[in-house]
């Protein structure tokens, strides 16, 4: 039964890695199909539970595996999923980035260079925006997320820790009083 | 191997995308790297690390632990890029773990969620620097201009995924940022 379960792990998410194209957010529906409805290790509320707490947990989104993993077998069948999740992936982005290095210096790898720069650009704004309308955009959070990039641009020594325990500190002032 | 960075510790590099992997919530973990690997140790440049940004939108995996393997890499080949990414995941592992113990106490409690929410949008603002630094890196001339602002169009108002967005703004990109004079590098 145990290995039954591992390799299943591996069966799964070993392909859903090379699928997560754009992020975590490709493979939370193949995902829930295979583990909630095909195989039923987890049910519909424990995969909807997992997602949330993703959401506060530190690291990639798709480590949801891993909790999926735990539920089957412990520590073991988090070490197998997390390790299906991330080799194959890793393994592709691994080989481009070095194919990337190689080339260095090569008019057309210049060239590359200078076209992804702003294309990158673009994503990075876009994402801003997007992740102000899901966090459901009210005046509370625009305020803390100006104020964040402001103190970023007066001082190179902030620490990201400090920033974010502030975030934490002005929410729950407000929660306490009452916004 | 290029004469031009110095070498990095294995160690440093670990210990560097340990802490990132640690504390970053909410998604907030491409600003922490720029800063880290940009701004306060100077291992790589803006113009060096936003390609790889993009690279890692197109490519299957997780942007942030793609973004490791790629600085890890262009730092010390494989073992830089293995170190960058068991770093990376060696802090959430650890705290998914825990919430897995944990959740059904924790996702109960206001304050909590208060804060966690409070976390998160400090993490977008990091984000918004991380943005101002990159436009003001891809800013030199009109046609990145022009680049920059049709994917953020693409994206927000014509709603393209982030794949398509990138194989079809590339192209188009590489083709008006061609450099006319040789390359300085």
């Amino acid at each position: 039964m145990r290995e039954e379960n591992l390799i299943g792990l591996i069966a799964v998410l070993a392909p859903l890695s090379l699928a997560s194209v754009g992020g975590a957010t490709a493979i939370y529906a193949p995902l829930q199909h295979e583990a909630v409805e095909l195989r039923q290790w987890v049910t519909p509320q424990e995969f909807l539970d997992y997602f949330a707490i993703m959401r506060f947990m530190p690291g990639p989104s798709s480590l949801l595996g891993a909790l999926i993993g735990w539920k089957l077998e412990g520590v073991w069948g988090a070490l197998v999923a997390t390790l299906s999740l991330y080799i194959p992936s890793s393994l592709v982005c691994f080989a481009a980035a070095r194919t990337w290095h190689r080339f260095r210096g090569r008019p057309w790898h210049t060239a590359l260079e200078r076209g992804l720069l702003p294309v990158a650009a673009g994503l990075v704004c876009a994402g801003v925006l997007s992740l102000f309308q899901l966090s459901g955009g009210s005046l509370k959070v625009g305020a803390v997320i100006v104020g964040v990039a402001a103190a970023l641009t007066l001082s190179k020594k902030l620490h990201p820790t400090g920033l974010l325990l502030a975030g934490a500190v002005i929410f729950e002032m407000a929660w306490l009083a009452g916004y | 191997m290029e004469a031009k960075a110095p070498r990095v510790s294995l160690a440093a590099i670990y210990s560097c995308f340990f802490w990132i992997g640690l504390f970053s919530f909410g998604g907030g973990l491409l600003p922490w790297i720029q800063r880290e690997v940009v701004n306060t140790r100077k291992w790589m440049s803006d113009e060096e690390f936003f390609p790889g940004v993009a690279l890692s939108q197109v490519l299957p995996g997780v942007n942030s632990t793609n973004i490791s393997i790629y600085v890890g890499q262009h730092l010390r080949g494989a073992a830089g890029a293995a170190t960058a990414l068991g770093a990376m995941l060696t802090g959430p592992f650890f705290m998914v773990l825990l919430a897995a113990a944990s959740y059904k106490i924790v996702l109960g409690v206001p304050a909590i969620q208060a804060a966690m929410a409070g976390v998160a949008a400090a993490a977008i603002g990091m984000l918004l620097k991380t943005a101002m630094s990159a436009v003001q890196a891809a800013s030199k001339s009109l046609p990145p201009i022009l680049i920059m602002v049709a994917t953020f169009a693409a994206i927000e108002f014509f709603k393209l995924s982030l794949v398509t967005t990138v194989l079809l703004m590339t192209p188009v990109s590489v083709f008006l940022c061609w450099p006319r004079e040789k390359p300085d590098a």
